[in-house]
C-alpha cells in the first residue's frame, strides 16, 4: 500500500507566541517547533497501515527549509522517505496553494491513501486536507476518529467525530483522510530510528522541481495583512460577598440586564 | 567551536524529553514511595534503545555517541534519577566495558540481551572495605580445573537485585593493587552467585542498591573480560563514561529543581505579590541557573573529547565534580524557596534534594574527584 502523510511544522503549543513588531508573522525566538500534533497521529496511522499490509510510507512537507526537522521526526517514526518543497515564492501562499504545491507532488506517486492530521495547530483552518482531496479527485472523510481499511484494500471503514453524534462512512480506496487525535497512540521515534533518519536524504525542492508551475498557482486568495494579539480582556467585575443575599441579587442582575444570558 | 546541537541530538533530546514527561515523571514520586522497581518502563525504555545507547547497531544497540549519551541522561534524570540511574549502569558501566574490552564472542552473546531489555546488568567493585580505595579489593579469583573460582562480598551494586549480568572485579594475581586485578562477565545463573542484602535508601529509592555475594562462583574460562590483570585499567576506563553519565545524572536533578522552583517563583505569593518578584528569590534562581549551564556545559565537553577519542578522565571528573555540587546545592536551594512545600512529599522537591545526594558519593566522592582533578593539575600519579 503507498501512503503519503502531509507534514507541517509548527509552533509548539506549550510555546510563548510573541508577534513581530510590524506584524508580519510570528516571532520565532525561543520558540520550540515541532511537527504538528495530529500529523503525528496521521504518520502513525500510516505505519501501522504499512504494517499490515506492505509497501512505503512518504512524507511530504510545504514549508520553509527547517520543516525539515518535522520530517526527520516522521523518518524516525519509521517513515521511508520524505519530500521538501522550499521555495521563497511560497512565503505568502495560502492554504489552496500549499494543496495545490502538495497535489503536484502527490499525483505522480498515485498513492493507495493519503493521511493528513485534521487541522494545524498553528491556523488550525483545516482547509488543506479538502482541498488537497479536491485537487487530486479523490474521496475523502475528514476528522476521523477510528479506521478499518479493508483485508482487499478496497475499500475503509472509518467513523468520524461530529458534534454530538458519530458519522460512519464507507469510503472506496484510494482515499484522503484527515485524522482526529484520538484514532491513535503515536510511537516515540526510537533511538535506531533516528540514527536511521540520519541517514535518509531529505529532498528539498523548488517549485519547478516539484513540478509545479508558478504561473498555475494564481494569486493567494487570501492575504496575510497583518497579525495581531487579541485585545486584552477587561477586567472582570468584583462582587462585594459581605452581604450574600446583596451579592446574588446583584449577580442576577447583571446576568439579566447587562449580560443578557437570563 | 560549536554550541549548537545537530538535528538528531535535537530529535533525540525531544523524544527522550517527551518519553520522560509522558512515561516516568507521572510515576516517579510513587515510585520512589514505594521502593519500586519499574519493570514496565525499563521495558518501554528498551524498546526505544535507550539501554545501550552507545553499542552499535549490529549488536543490537542504537549506535549512538557519547554526546547522545549525556542529552538522554539529563533528560531522563529531569524525571526520575532512580529510573535514570538503572539506565545508565546498563549502558555506562556494563555495555561500555563489554563493547571496549570484550571479544566477538562476548559483545555477541552479551551486548544484544543487554539492549533489548531481556537481560540487565549490574557493576561489582566496591567492597566493604574497597570504597574509594576501589583497588584494594580482597574478592578473590582462582583458576580451577579450566573454569574460575570466585569468592568474595560485593557491596552497593546499583541493579544489584534485577540485573541478571554482572560485571565483576577480582583479585587474580598476588599482587596489591591496580595490576593483580581481573574483569569477568558473570551471569546471575552460575553457581555460587547470590543476592545478599537489599540496602533501604536515602533516594533513587526505585533502582535496587544490593550486596552480591561469591561463594565459590564458577565462571568459565572465556567469560574473563579483557586480559588477566587488566581489570582495574578496566575499572577505571569504565568509571570515566560513567562518570560522565552521573554528570548528566546531577544535571538532570537540578533542572528538574530549577524548572520546580521558577514555576513556584510565579504562582505563590507573599506580602502581596509573587515571590519571584523578590530580589533574594531572583538570585538564588539566577544562580541555580548559571550553576546547572556550567555543570552542563562541562559534561557536554567531557562527552564531545570521548566521541573524539581524546582522554577526558580529568573532563569527566570535572563535569561529574561540578554538576555534582550544583544538584546538592540547587536542591537544597529549592527545599528553602518552597520553605514548608518544600520539606514535605507533596511536592518533588524533597526527592530531588534526596536523589541528589547521591551523585557527590557514588563513581568516585567529590573528593576522589578532586584527588584524581589535582593529580592531572600537579602531573603526579
Amino acid at each position: 500500500m503507498e501512503i503519503v502523510v502531509c507534514i507541517k511544522q509548527v509552533p509548539d503549543t506549550e510555546a510563548p507566541i510573541r508577534i513581530r513588531p510590524d506584524g508580519s508573522g510570528i516571532d520565532e525566538t525561543g520558540v520550540n517547533l515541532v511537527m504538528n500534533y495530529y500529523d503525528e497521529h496521521a504518520t502513525e496511522a500510516a505505519l501501522q497501515l504499512r504494517e499490515r499490509f506492505g509497501g512505503t510510507v512518504t512524507l511530504v512537507s510545504v514549508g520553509p527549509e527547517r520543516a525539515r526537522e518535522a520530517l526527520r521526526q516522521g523518518l524516525a517514526m519509521g517513515a521511508d522517505e520524505a519530500v521538501l518543497v522550499s521555495d521563497p515564492r511560497l512565503s505568502a501562499a495560502d492554504h489552496l496553494q500549499v494543496a495545490r504545491v502538495l497535489a503536484a507532488v502527490i499525483a505522480p506517486r498515485r498513492p493507495d491513501l493519503v493521511i493528513c492530521g485534521k487541522l494545524s495547530t498553528d491556523d488550525n483552518a483545516a482547509i488543506v486536507g479538502p482541498a488537497l482531496a479536491a485537487l487530486l479527485d479523490l474521496p475523502q472523510a475528514t476528522a476521523v476518529s477510528r479506521l478499518e481499511v479493508a483485508e482487499d484494500a478496497t475499500h475503509a471503514l472509518v467513523h468520524r467525530e461530529l458534534e454530538g453524534a458519530v458519522e460512519v462512512l464507507e469510503l472506496p480506496l484510494p482515499a484522503l483522510l484527515t485524522v482526529e487525535r484520538n484514532l491513535n497512540e503515536p510511537r516515540y521515534p526510537s533511538l535506531p530510528g533516528i540514527m536511521k533518519a540520519k541517514r535518509k536524504e531529505i529532498p528539498v525542492l523548488t517549485l519547478e522541481a516539484a513540478g509545479v508551475d508558478p504561473e498555475t498557482l494564481g494569486a493567494p486568495g487570501a492575504v496575510l495583512e497583518r497579525l495581531a494579539p487579541p485585545p486584552a480582556r477587561p477586567p472582570g467585575q468584583r462582587v462585594d460577598g459581605q452581604d450574600p443575599d446583596a451579592a446574588v441579587e446583584a449577580i442576577v442582575r447583571y446576568l439579566a440586564e447587562t449580560a443578557k444570558v437570563l | 567551536m560549536e554550541f549548537d546541537l545537530s538535528e538528531e541530538h535535537r530529535l533525540l533530546q525531544a523524544t527522550v524529553r517527551e518519553f520522560a514527561a509522558r512515561e516516568i515523571e507521572p510515576q516517579a514520586a510513587a515510585l520512589d514511595r514505594e521502593h519500586r522497581y519499574p519493570a514496565e518502563i525499563i521495558q518501554q525504555a528498551a524498546r526505544l534503545g535507550l539501554m545501550a545507547m552507545m553499542v552499535p547497531e549490529p549488536y543490537g544497540g542504537a549506535g549512538m555517541d557519547a554526546l547522545a549519551y549525556v542529552i538522554a541522561q539529563e533528560e531522563l534524570a529531569r524525571a526520575s534519577a532512580g529510573v535514570q540511574v538503572i539506565i545508565s549502569v546498563n549502558n555506562s558501566l556494563v555495555c561500555d566495558p563489554i563493547l571496549a574490552f570484550g571479544t566477538e564472542e562476548q559483545k555477541r552473546r552479551y551486548l544484544p540481551r543487554l539492549a533489548d531489555g531481556r537481560s540487565l546488568g549490574c557493576y561489582c567493585l566496591t567492597e566493604p572495605e574497597a570504597g574509594s580505595d576501589a583497588m584494594a579489593l580482597t574478592t578473590r579469583a582462582e583458576r580451577r580445573g579450566g573454569e574460575w573460582v570466585l569468592n568474595g562480598r560485593k557491596l552497593f551494586v546499583t541493579n544489584g537485585l534485577e540485573a541478571d549480568i554482572c560485571i565483576v572485579y577480582a583479585r587474580t594475581e598476588p599482587v596489591p593493587g591496580a595490576r593483580g586485578i581481573s574483569a569477568f562477565i558473570v551471569e546471575k545463573a552460575f553457581p555460587g552467585i547470590s543476592v545478599g542484602k537489599v540496602e533501604r535508601k536515602l533516594g533513587i529509592r526505585c533502582s535496587s542498591t544490593a550486596e552480591i555475594l561469591l561463594d565459590d562462583c564458577r565462571v568459565p574460562e572465556e567469560n574473563l573480560l579483557g586480559e588477566r590483570g587488566q581489570g582495574g585499567r578496566i575499572a577505571l576506563a569504565t568509571l570515566d563514561g560513567g562518570r560522565t553519565g552521573i554528570a548528566a545524572q546531577a544535571v538532570g536533578i537540578a533542572r528538574a529543581a530549577l524548572e520546580a522552583c521558577v514555576a513556584y517563583a510565579r504562582e505563590r505569593r507573599q506580602f502581596g505579590r509573587p515571590i519571584g518578584e523578590f530580589q533574594a528569590i531572583q538570585w538564588a534562581l539566577a544562580d541555580m541557573a548559571t550553576r546547572i549551564d556550567a555543570a552542563r556545559l562541562l559534561t557536554y565537553r567531557a562527552a564531545w573529547l570521548r566521541d573524539r577519542g581524546q582522554p577526558y578522565t580529568r573532563e569527566a571528573s570535572t563535569a561529574k565534580l561540578v554538576a555534582a555540587e550544583t544538584a546538592t546545592w540547587a536542591t537544597a536551594r529549592a527545599v528553602r524557596l518552597f520553605g514548608g512545600y518544600g520539606y514535605i512529599e507533596d511536592y518533588p522537591v524533597e526527592r530531588y534534594f534526596r536523589d541528589a545526594q547521591i551523585t557527590e558519593i557514588y563513581e568516585g566522592t567529590s573528593e576522589i574527584q578532586r584527588l584524581v582533578i589535582s593529580r592531572q593539575v600537579l602531573g603526579s600519579k
